[in-house]
């Protein structure tokens, strides 16, 4: 039997998209690659920030739960422990699953949901054991349950170098530091102010230049960069650390949209080269639609709103829901992506959404398999 | 170093230990866990050698999408070690180069 909706990807923004349209009642099915759903959610212990319907102070990991908790309700079909190797122009999503089968299943409508992936950045010595990505070590002390390091150095001071920071500390690392080659911290001075009262320096204008140590990490020097992002000979330090921590951003996982032909394009504001889609995040394949960070890195409150999003546009094409409701639904949530995205950050996306949008209306017609 | 006590997580429930083999070590970990977990836990960073300069190699994206801790688990090599469940008895080992299969496979 089809799937009305095949999502791949079990983080917010897939399981937002799948609860949204099996309250509906439409026919999902979720893959995802690893044998739990919930995606990064249950790396993150801090709390949301925005409003109260994006669940704002409580934690990652709890509103990770409360979906979970939530697709019980509906009927949501899980494949688990399977990865989505390619879809195919007659909608055919092709996957396998680990050590089992292979196989093919049709989707009436496929959503790409597969998120993002952390930059790397290399310097000397940046392949030894001991240089990981800062989702990595969250990963390690949040799920593994398991110290990555005693001593580390942190590079990046965007959100997350500033949150690992802290929740390094947390979980009883020394964080040596926070260096950033940009004059200025890159996150929000909220999570700033909360490593400094620990105690953590933030070191601005500042890169890694060498990491040393053998086998392992075992300190690492760091120098004063100019405005051009050169290094100032003679401002090199070494600071001891048995872990380095990468934490410079991240770019949507969009393997899969490649690999399905989509139209792409580069975008900085959003991490790196993003499918072209419009406002209800069809893709330039009918019938293929995104959410989350691989349609433009931003957070999980935008995952959220995006997986809804589909989740009422495939209800609507499905026939499940009136184009009025439909429309009044969709509508809501234009209106709290909005929100998410204002401010100094959040206008740059909004209007780099927008200029996505205009590309693909003047990209004509869909491809139509 | 294994956290316990965190002061936003509640400690995990209890887990079955079991044993496993890295490069002749016998190491505990607990029922459930990637192979790479339970090698941070026992202070074991190196996973593999690359190839052509015998550098050491150990995790690095943690997620299944680097390559960079693929090891050999019971005979079988390129394993990636972050995203592999323990299992009791099982035997892991560096890959040296560019790994083997076992003979007949």
């Amino acid at each position: 039997m089809n799937n009305q909706l095949v999502i791949i990807g079990a983080g917010p923004a897939g399981l937002s998209a799948a609860i949204e349209a099996a309250r509906y009642g439409v026919k999902v099915l979720v893959i995802d690659e690893n044998d739990k759903p919930g995606g990064q959610l249950f790396l993150q212990t801090h709390k949301f920030f925005g409003s109260r319907h994006h669940m704002a102070g409580v934690r990652g990991f709890q509103i990770g739960e409360n979906i979970l908790k939530q697709t019980e309700n509906y009927n949501v079909e899980f494949l688990l422990n399977t990865v989505v190797w390619g879809i195919y122009p007659d909608r055919r999503v092709a996957f396998a699953e680990e050590g089992k089968k292979k196989g093919f299943v049709f989707g009436e409508n496929i959503l790409i949901a597969t998120g993002a992936l952390e930059k790397a950045f290399n310097f000397k010595g940046w392949t030894k054991p001991g240089v990981m990505g800062a989702g990595a070590a969250q990963y390690m002390m949040h799920v593994n349950r398991v110290l990555p390091g005693k001593k580390v150095l942190m590079v990046g001071s965007g959100n997350v170098g500033l949150i690992v920071s802290y929740q390094l500390v947390q979980a009883g690392s020394e964080v040596v530091g926070v260096i950033d080659s940009l004059p200025k911290i890159g996150g929000y001075q909220v999570h700033a102010g909360k490593i400094r009262r620990l105690g953590v320096p933030i070191i601005t204008s500042h890169s890694i230049v060498e990491a040393f140590g053998f086998p392992c990490v075992e300190s690492a020097v760091i120098a004063r960069v100019d405005d051009r992002g050169k290094i100032v000979p003679g401002s090199e330090m070494e600071v001891v650390c048995d872990l380095i921590c990468l934490a410079v951003g991240l770019r949507p996982f969009n393997e899969l949209c490649w690999a399905t032909d989509l139209e792409m394009r580069y975008s900085k504001e959003f991490g790196g080269f993003v499918p072209i889609h419009n406002e209800e995040l069809e893709t330039t394949h009918e019938g293929v639609y995104l959410a989350g960070d691989v349609s433009g890195t931003e957070e999980a409150s935008t995952a959220m709103e995006e997986g809804r999003l589909v989740g009422v546009v495939v209800a609507e094409k499905m026939k499940l829901i009136e184009k009025r409701r439909a429309g009044e639904l969709k509508k809501e949530v234009y209106e709290r992506l909005r929100s998410l995205r204002s401010g100094t950050f959040g206008e740059k996306r909004a209007r780099e959404k927008e200029d996505i949008f205009r590309d693909f209306a003047s990209r004509g017609t869909q491809c139509i398999f | 170093m294994r956290i316990t006590g965190h002061p936003i997580l509640d400690d995990l429930p209890e887990r079955k230990k079991v044993n496993i083999t890295v490069n002749g070590k016998m190491i505990e970990a607990f029922e459930g866990e990637p192979i790479a977990a339970a090698m941070f836990a026992a202070d074991i960073k190196v996973h593999r050698t690359t190839p052509k300069y015998h550098e050491p190699r150990g995790v690095f994206c943690n997620h299944g999408r680097c390559t960079d801790c693929v090891m050999k688990v019971n005979g079988r090599p390129h394993v990636r070690t972050c995203v592999t469940k323990v299992q009791d008895g099982m035997v892991v080992e560096s890959i040296e180069g560019i790994g083997q299969w076992e003979k007949g496979e």
